[in-house]
């Protein structure tokens, strides 16, 4: 029956010690950016310059996504000559970039988080709010 | 321990144990699977599986569109053959255009997320809360709930918002029609039918900007054919007598065109400056900061920067994920009460609480009495109670199911093993206001309580039939 197998599941999976949560950084106005402060909790479990570094590409990767550059001028004209049409059609840039948060982070967690019993939630998963990092408890 | 649950009777046909044994276990799966729409704690309204949302009020939507379909009908019907014979065939031709331009944009306003922000996690808020008491347990005040930040050089008090839980992003502001934390907040617009914020701005400033282009040529447009019409060596009554529609349609244009122009005056000025309703309105970056002509940390300090960042900026995507499924092992969290919500939906989820406790129960006891799983579980127990609301619309016109399939069982499930309960149950509150988008790694509290209603279930007893 699939509740005594999602019991079962649940027995197998690490317990969650701590999540710790990386607030947004307002500093430069409303733009997506995170605080690149090194939470102490995860002092014990990972490298302060290997996180930082994912943090500040995450950051750059969300900079990227919200330019105002020509690429996203030339968008935003020709969806409002369309009447906004083509936004049906079409995918902007700011979900093509999110499609790369989202393989970097999976990548991050694969190779570095993952070994380390953590694991990075997608902030997009959250609204955009928070970075959550799950601590596992260390079982070995 | 019973005393807890503080349960009430339940209807045995309000179970929505599967009516028919023949129903298979991927059936089940499908109609397990919820979208999160179906279970966003706002005041909004959902179609077409999630892809449209709108305010739970409709306010005079109905009534925009009315007129502005109403109007551009007449003026197509009646003065259009006159001015197309005597000036140009291009006047129902931009006539059509603008009509479509507003059509669409009035529509791609009131039906897009205008930027909601979802709900903190209970985890999250349970972070902000420790961050709070630590920082404001200096003074013997409560803490304030305001968080200062810098902006640009500029110090911005951050709110703390009560309902979502979560301190409040620069320009987001919680509308209480929507009862939503909404980005770059401008303000509720009745006359749209939704909130008017980050993502639907620039729907909403093409609306009224194509508005007034259209309001105003049809003003034009009706003065030009009366004129002609009494040119015509008749008099201006006979020209309204034979063309009674025309006036109608000026009457409407007339009292359009003041409100709309200068609705639209008002936004190409805060779009120019990069302000919101809400702040201008506020007075947040006015002349108290007199040192400064422009107070607006946000403003780029250029008319033209401003304009494109904010009606040709980077569309960015919707937060809330109305259409993503809910994943099936997601427990329901403990903390957050949510005090917000409507009566009947409280109402549907405590009988769904109640019906999906039951439900555990009576799976356990019919698989630990080994009844052959004929009469399978509706829902796993660790799916959250909300996604039964839209399939329990009206539990009571619902066939006895349980009863059904009695026939063929050892047991025939009692009507209540748990005891009755009130409304005002906090912790009945708990367990249906969750955020979609949270997970959780530890076993449910519903496990837990299941363990609780099992072991005086079986003190209850359950009744065999013959």
């Amino acid at each position: 029956m699939a509740e005594t197998h999602s019991l079962q599941d649940m027995r197998q999976q690490p317990a969650v010690a701590a999540k710790v949560f990386i607030q947004r950084d307002y500093t430069k106005g409303t733009v997506c950016q995170f605080q690149t402060k090194f939470p102490s909790e995860l002092e014990t479990r990972i490298d302060k310059q290997q996180f930082e570094e994912t943090v500040q590409t995450l950051n750059n990767l969300y900079a990227e996504a919200e330019k105002l550059g020509s690429q996203s001028y030339i968008e935003g004209c020709l969806a409002c000559l369309t009447a906004y049409t083509i936004f049906l059609c079409m995918e902007t840039h700011y979900e093509k970039v999110l499609k790369n948060i989202a393989k970097y982070i999976q990548e991050q967690n694969d190779k570095i988080y993952a070994p380390r019993g953590l694991l990075l939630t997608d902030p997009i998963e959250r609204g955009l709010r928070v970075i959550e990092v799950t601590i596992f408890e260390d079982r070995s | 321990m019973m005393k807890n649950c503080e349960y009430q009777q339940i209807d045995p046909r309000a179970l929505s144990v599967s009516p028919s044994s023949a129903q298979n276990h991927t059936e089940k799966k499908v109609q397990r699977s919820r979208r999160k729409w179906e279970v966003f704690p706002g005041k909004n309204r959902f179609y077409c599986d999630g892809r449209i949302i709108l305010a739970r009020q409709s306010g005079v939507l109905p009534l925009t569109l009315g007129l502005i379909v109403v109007t551009c009908g007449l003026f197509f019907a009646f003065d259009c053959p006159f001015l197309v014979e005597h000036l140009t065939v291009f006047i129902p031709v931009i006539g059509g255009v603008l009509c479509v331009f507003v059509l669409i944009s009035l529509l791609r306003t009131s039906f897009t997320d205008p930027g909601i922000l979802p709900r903190a996690t209970p985890d999250e808020a349970a972070d902000i809360e420790k961050q709070i008491d630590t920082s404001g347990s200096s003074t013997y005040r409560p803490p304030p709930r305001t968080k200062e930040i810098l902006i640009n050089q500029q110090v911005v008090k951050l709110k703390y918002c009560f309902t979502c839980k979560m301190f409040r992003p620069p320009r987001t502001s919680h509308c209480s029609l929507c009862d939503n934390c909404v980005e770059r907040f401008d303000h509720h617009c009745p006359w749209v039918g939704n909130c008017v914020g980050k993502r639907n701005y620039r729907f909403f400033y093409s609306f009224i900007i194509s508005l007034s282009f259209l309001t105003s040529f049809i003003f034009g447009c009706v003065i030009t054919h009366l004129t002609l019409r009494s040119q015509e060596g008749k008099n201006l009554v006979q020209a309204i007598q034979e063309s009674p529609a025309s006036v109608v349609e000026l009457v409407i244009c007339f009292f359009s065109i003041w409100s709309i122009m200068g609705l639209s005056g008002f936004h190409t000025y805060l779009v120019a400056s990069n302000l919101t309703t809400n702040e201008d309105i506020k007075g947040s970056w006015s002349s108290k900061r007199c040192a400064e002509d422009s107070g607006n940390p946000y403003s780029y300090n250029s008319i033209i920067t401003n304009c494109c960042a904010t009606l040709c900026g980077p569309m960015p995507p919707s937060l809330i994920d109305r259409r993503g499924f809910l994943p099936f092992d997601e427990a329901i969290p403990a903390a957050s009460a949510s005090e917000m919500e409507l009566p009947r939906f409280a109402a549907k989820n405590d009988a769904h609480m109640c019906t999906q406790s039951t439900k555990d129960v009576l799976e356990r006891v019919v698989n630990s009495f080994d009844s052959h799983g004929l009469c399978p579980p509706g829902t796993p127990k660790t799916t959250p109670l909300g996604l039964e609301v839209s399939s329990m619309a009206a539990p009571s016109t619902e066939p006895s199911p349980s009863v059904g399939c009695s026939g063929q069982h050892a047991l025939q499930p009692v009507a209540a093993p748990c005891p009755p309960f009130s409304r005002s149950s906090k912790r009945r509150d708990s367990l249906h206001s969750f955020n979609p988008a949270f997970r959780l790694a530890s076993p449910s509290p519903p496990l837990s309580r299941t363990t609780l209603i099992l072991d005086d279930a079986t003190d209850v007893g359950f009744i065999p039939l013959p």
